[in-house]
C-alpha cells in the first residue's frame, strides 16, 4: 500500500494538489502523474498544499523541476504551501524558494495567483 | 549527553518500495542512539538519497539484487555503510547541481548527490571488485 497521497479541488482560480504522506522515490511517480493529468486538462494554475505531507526526498523535488518550466511556458505556475518545516528545509536547502513561490497559506498562494504575480 | 554506540545492519531488495523500511531503520536506531531529531532527520535523508541512487543507478531499477546498510554508532560519530554489488557510481561524471539549470532542462534528476553531501560531514565512495560502498559520517558533538 502507497504511503503517499494526492488530492483534487477546484477552485475558481486554482486547482489545489493536497498531498498527505512520503513522497520519496517510490511515490514520486503519482505526483507526477497527478501533475501531468491537470496539465493535461489544461489546469495550469496549481497550488501543492502539503500540510499533510510529513517528508520528502530528492525525487519528490524532481517532480517540481520536471513541470515548471512547460507550466510556465503556458502561463501557468505551480505554487507551494503550507510545508511542515521539516519538509520546507529540504525545498529551502537546495535554494527552491529562490525560483518557486513558497508560501505559508493556500489563501496567500490564491492571491498570488489571483495578483498574476510569479516568481523571478 | 551520551549516545548510545552499537552496529546494526539491513538487508533489502533493490526496490523502492523498500526505501520506507530503510528510512524506518535509520530513524529508530538513531532515535535509540539518542541523537537530536536534527541529527536523524539529516541521517534518514542521507541515507534513503543513497539507497535511492543504488537503486537507480548501479541496478538501474532491477529489483532481484540486495542492498545492505550498516549503522555504526560510536562515541562521537555515526557511520552508514551502504552496499551493492551493482555499477558504480561515477565520480567523475559528478557536477554540483544547480535547480534553475535543472528546471530549465525539465530535468527531474540530480539532486541526490548533493543532498547526501549536505546532510552529513563525510561522504565517501569506495569501489572493490565486483563491491560497491558508500559511507556516509555525521560527527555529533556532546553540545548538540
Amino acid at each position: 500500500m502507497s504511503n503517499f497521497s494526492v488530492a483534487f479541488r477546484d477552485s475558481d482560480i486554482a486547482t489545489i494538489l493536497t498531498v498527505c504522506g512520503e513522497l520519496d522515490a517510490h511515490t514520486a511517480p503519482e505526483l507526477e502523474s497527478a501533475i501531468k493529468k491537470c496539465v493535461d486538462e489544461g489546469k495550469i494554475h496549481l497550488i501543492v498544499e502539503g500540510n499533510g505531507l510529513e517528508y520528502i526526498s530528492s525525487a519528490g523535488l524532481g517532480v517540481f523541476m520536471a513541470y515548471i518550466e512547460e507550466i510556465r511556458a503556458l502561463n501557468g505556475d505551480i505554487k507551494i504551501c503550507a510545508l511542515k518545516p521539516k519538509v520546507f528545509g529540504v525545498f529551502d536547502l537546495l535554494g527552491f524558494p529562490r525560483i518557486y513561490h513558497i508560501v505559508e497559506t493556500e489563501e496567500e498562494a490564491l492571491s498570488l495567483f489571483n495578483q498574476g504575480i510569479q516568481p523571478v | 549527553m551520551s549516545y548510545a554506540s552499537g552496529i546494526h545492519t539491513l538487508t533489502i531488495p533493490s526496490a523502492t518500495r523498500c526505501l520506507r523500511e530503510v528510512r524506518k531503520f535509520v530513524t529508530q536506531h538513531a532515535r535509540q542512539a539518542k541523537l537530536t531529531e536534527k541529527h536523524i532527520n539529516a541521517l534518514t535523508l542521507a541515507v534513503d538519497e543513497a539507497c535511492a541512487n543504488i537503486i537507480e543507478h548501479a541496478y538501474q531499477q532491477n529489483p532481484d539484487h540486495e542492498l545492505t546498510i550498516t549503522m555504526t554508532f560510536e562515541s562521537k560519530r555515526v557511520v552508514v555503510k551502504i552496499r551493492d554489488h551493482g555499477l558504480p557510481f561515477n565520480r567523475e561524471g559528478y557536477q554540483r547541481p544547480n535547480v534553475v539549470e535543472l528546471s530549465r532542462k525539465r530535468r527531474s534528476g540530480g539532486l541526490g548527490v548533493d543532498i547526501m553531501r549536505r546532510m552529513m560531514d563525510k561522504v565517501e565512495y569506495k569501489a572493490h571488485e565486483n563491491m560497491n560502498e558508500v559511507r556516509l559520517i555525521k560527527f555529533i558533538r556532546q553540545s548538540e
